[in-house]
């Protein structure tokens, strides 16, 4: 015991305690000032995203809309069948027989019409892009730019608009959408959640109502077994998923997920396992495990007084779940469910990996067409050099965060109203 | 005298034998079922693990066991007879060393001796049978990758038989470890904030947020990597030192991915670490920092170190970030500015495109979700090791 403890005394002691709390002080802001980079983080991702969903874009046309104006009436005031010979006037005969092919002309709407006359004659050409900061705050060098671009004129433009939502997609950003992505999204989120659901709750059932009931200790074990693999299951990385997807779905189970077992290809070309069904079964594994982790909470939630007067009443144990534990843990199931379809909802690497298409401006409309999802469409759009397809891409995100906002206030919505307190 | 037992074994018999049916125990078949079918969805996981391992380990396995033909730019020179074993080439052309697999036409030999413009051979090797071949066909030579050059190769270049997994491996290390300095310090001050700092209400809105930032797809993250955090690299270091493409942009971009894991599960931890503690060490003067660290902390490092764990395991499995920033193209450098290609960027570039089957590229995939995949898992056992061996158990 020769360490010598030193005790401070009067002066020292006061001035040893006010630097502890200076120290303390200090700490505490750096701790403040971690949680705003945390902050400020989530800021500038949003803040960035929106800058580029807006702002100025220069545009070139082709042809000039005031050259086609006829005896003085504007092209946007032309009625269907002025519009249409202007058309006809434009292109070439096998591009109308084309557009006579995909629809007749007899069939479309004026507004149809008047945008291919947009697409196909007038042909504005996007020359240069602002984001909206840019938009607000340089508005000289925007002015100097368009000083040099005598034929194109400047126009605000929000990529965020119900055209995009609703137009296919298209080699060019002016005229890009992701109507087809979004049917994507929907149609795989659809399978997944079909699978997914019963299967996860069915084994987050077993998992808290029968598997501790069980005293046969080689049933214990395979039951601590399957535990730990769900555990184990939920943190593999989602691109191992994508793997096996591509190996079981694609490739081994090629019949049955190219639609050929039933004799229902949509199209030749698809022939191959690089389907919907594959990609909705991937990410149906990939949440299955998330799925299941978060109904055995909810199940666990369930006070045990509920199983034990049931049972004293004489029901079996599955009349004691299917009446009384599950509607008990029910809106807890579906927050779960919830945040796993959002989960579903982002994922990209999978559907890469299983083979998403690069390409296609055909709504899917069979499990075994092919698809592209809202994900997809945008790593495909950020991956161009482009400034353009920047635009879009921010565009597409913020489809895609209002959609999982959608689900996730719906999944806090049902947590606040139908949550019972029970203990 | 008979009467004096007030119940003989005779009476016990002459009661009632059958109760009302329905009070009987049946067999209930129909629980028995829903039963076993809620076994089986819970025994599809391991299935799915049985999946994984077998698809991974089979294409692995045909990865390591594949010969990948290499053309010499050698050709034959003179006919061959099925019982030739000397061989003329052309000059020129890469070297063929003694022992050496080759292929000519579809038969292949195995060399023994390199002459000056020619080749002594044993024929027909590995199942293929010696036949006459005429003059002027391409000679290959064979490869197999090796353990040994998976994972001392410095190159990844399958096309022209170079089978290094180091330069993804590096890369993947780099973005991981670039996330780890940014994601562990700013989530434990996060978590140590709300836990011991923060009040009711400053919590009720920070969680949110930090959801909120948590819930966010990935892909999302890699077009913030791409559009703003590159820039502001490059505005910061200067455009010569920091490349379009670059590992410092994704692991940055990784490390404010995982905050909300490692400040969630900190927290968890730290909140679980009773109160008595902390009281009793204010009591003996201890300031809110000085509990907050030698008390609170050490009490949950089991937690916190789970949480370490798992945000490593995360940010190694982390796609679409750097699959966006990170670059696309293996390369083996240690500077976080220049592009290189991570493990699973790698993956998501080779399958993009029409894939076709047993192709190199196709097994490479799988050799590579395997080293990924035992990384990852090794990694989440080792968490929830420490989470269960090393906790205090507090009353």
């Amino acid at each position: 015991m020769s360490r010598k403890t030193f005790y401070p005394e009067g002066q020292t002691l006061q001035q040893f305690i006010s630097r502890r709390h200076r120290v303390g002080i200090v700490w505490r802001v750096l701790f403040q000032a971690a949680t705003v980079i945390a902050i400020l983080a989530l800021i500038a991702l949003l803040y960035n995203i929106v800058i580029g969903a807006f702002g100025y874009v220069a545009i070139q046309n082709t042809v000039e809309p005031d050259t086609l104006a006829l005896n003085g009436v504007p092209l946007e005031a032309q009625t269907k069948e002025q519009l249409t010979a202007a058309l006809a006037e434009n292109v070439s005969k096998g591009l109308m027989r084309r557009f006579e092919n995909d629809q007749p002309f007899a069939e479309r709407s004026r507004d149809n019409v008047y945008e291919l006359v947009v697409e196909r004659v007038v042909k504005p050409r996007i020359i240069r892009s602002w984001s909206l900061t840019e938009s607000l705050f340089e508005r000289e060098k925007i002015a100097a730019f368009m000083a040099e671009e005598p034929t194109a004129h400047l126009e605000f433009r929000r990529w965020i608009n119900w055209r995009f939502l609703t137009t296919e997609q298209s080699s060019k950003p002016e005229f890009a959408g992701v109507r087809t992505a979004l049917f994507g999204s929907l149609w795989v989120i659809a399978i997944t959640l079909l699978v997914a659901m019963p299967l996860g709750v069915g084994a987050a059932i077993y998992m808290e109502e029968y598997a501790a009931t069980i005293a046969n200790p080689w049933w214990q074990r395979a039951n601590s077994i399957i535990q730990t693999n769900i555990n184990n299951l939920a943190g593999v990385p989602s691109i191992i998923y994508g793997i096996l997807g591509l190996a079981i779905f694609v490739r081994a189970l090629e019949a049955f997920t190219s639609g050929t077992m039933f004799g229902a290809v949509a199209d030749p070309t698809t022939a191959n396992g690089r389907t919907i069904v594959s990609a909705g079964l991937t990410l149906a594994l990939l949440i299955l495990p998330i799925i299941i982790i978060n109904a055995q909470e909810a199940i666990r939630a369930v006070p045990n007084s509920l199983r034990q007067a049931s049972m004293g009443l004489g029901a079996t144990r599955w009349q004691t779940i299917r009446h009384h534990v599950l509607p008990a843990a029910i809106p807890g199931i579906l927050t779960g469910n919830i945040l796993a379809i959002s989960r579903a909802l982002g994922e990209t690497a999978p559907l890469v990996v299983v083979g998403a298409s690069t390409f296609i401006t055909v709504d899917p409309n069979s499990p075994f067409s092919k698809f592209t999802t809202l994900p997809i469409q945008i790593y495909q759009w950020t991956a161009r050099p482009q400034d353009e397809f920047r635009n879009i891409a921010a565009a597409a995100i913020l489809v895609l965060l209002l959609l999982l906002l959608t689900l996730n206030a719906s999944a806090v919505l049902l947590r606040n109203r139908y949550s019972r307190r029970l203990s | 005298m008979h009467n004096t037992e007030i119940l003989s074994s005779k009476d016990i018999v002459s009661i009632p034998q059958t109760p009302h049916p329905s009070l009987r125990h049946r067999p209930r078949w129909g629980e028995t079922i829903i039963q076993m079918f809620l076994f089986l969805s819970a025994a599809i996981s391991i299935l799915v693990t049985i999946g994984i391992v077998y698809e991974l380990g089979t294409e692995t396995w045909n990865f390591f066991g594949r010969t990948n033909w290499e053309d010499t730019n050698r050709q034959v020179a003179t006919p061959i007879a099925a019982t030739d074993t000397t061989i003329a080439t052309t000059a020129g052309g890469s070297s063929i060393a003694v022992g050496r697999i080759i292929r000519v036409g579809d038969e292949q030999m195995m060399v023994t001796a390199v002459g000056e413009n020619s080749l002594t051979v044993m024929r027909g090797q590995n199942g293929t049978t010696a036949v006459s071949h005429q003059a002027k066909l391409d000679v290959f030579t064979g490869k197999r990758v090796t353990l040994r050059e998976f994972f001392t190769n410095i190159k990844w270049e399958p096309q022209i038989g170079n089978f290094g997994v180091l330069p993804l491996l590096n890369a993947t290390l780099m973005t991981s470890a670039i996330a780890m300095l940014v994601a562990l310090p700013l989530g434990l001050a996060v978590a140590i904030y709300l836990s011991e700092y923060a009040g009711q209400q400053a919590r009720n809105v920070l969680k949110p947020m930090l959801e909120v930032l948590a819930g966010i797809p990935t892909v999302v993250y890699g077009y913030f990597a791409l559009t703003f955090m590159t820039p502001l690299l490059r505005s910061l270091f200067g455009v010569e030192t920091v490349q379009i493409y670059n590992t410092a942009s994704a692991g940055i971009v990784i490390g404010i991915l995982i905050i909300p894991l490692v400040s969630s599960m900190s927290e968890d931890a730290l909140s679980a670490v009773p109160r008595s503690l902390r009281e009793a060490a204010y009591a003996l003067g201890a300031t809110k920092l000085e509990t907050a660290m030698r008390v609170v902390l050490p009490a949950a490092t089991s937690g916190v170190a789970a949480a370490f764990i798992v945000a490593i395991s995360r940010a190694i499995g982390e796609t679409m970030i750097v699959a966006i920033a990170a670059g696309a193209g293996p390369n083996f450098t240690f500077n976080p500015f220049n592009a290189a290609e991570t493990m699973t960027g790698h993956i998501v570039r080779i399958s993009g495109g029409d894939l076709s089957y047993d192709s190199i590229d196709y097994n490479s995939i799988f050799a590579i979700g395997l080293a990924l995949f035992a990384i990852t898992l090794t990694l989440n056992i080792i968490s929830r090791r420490v989470v269960t061996h090393f906790r205090e158990e507090y009353e």
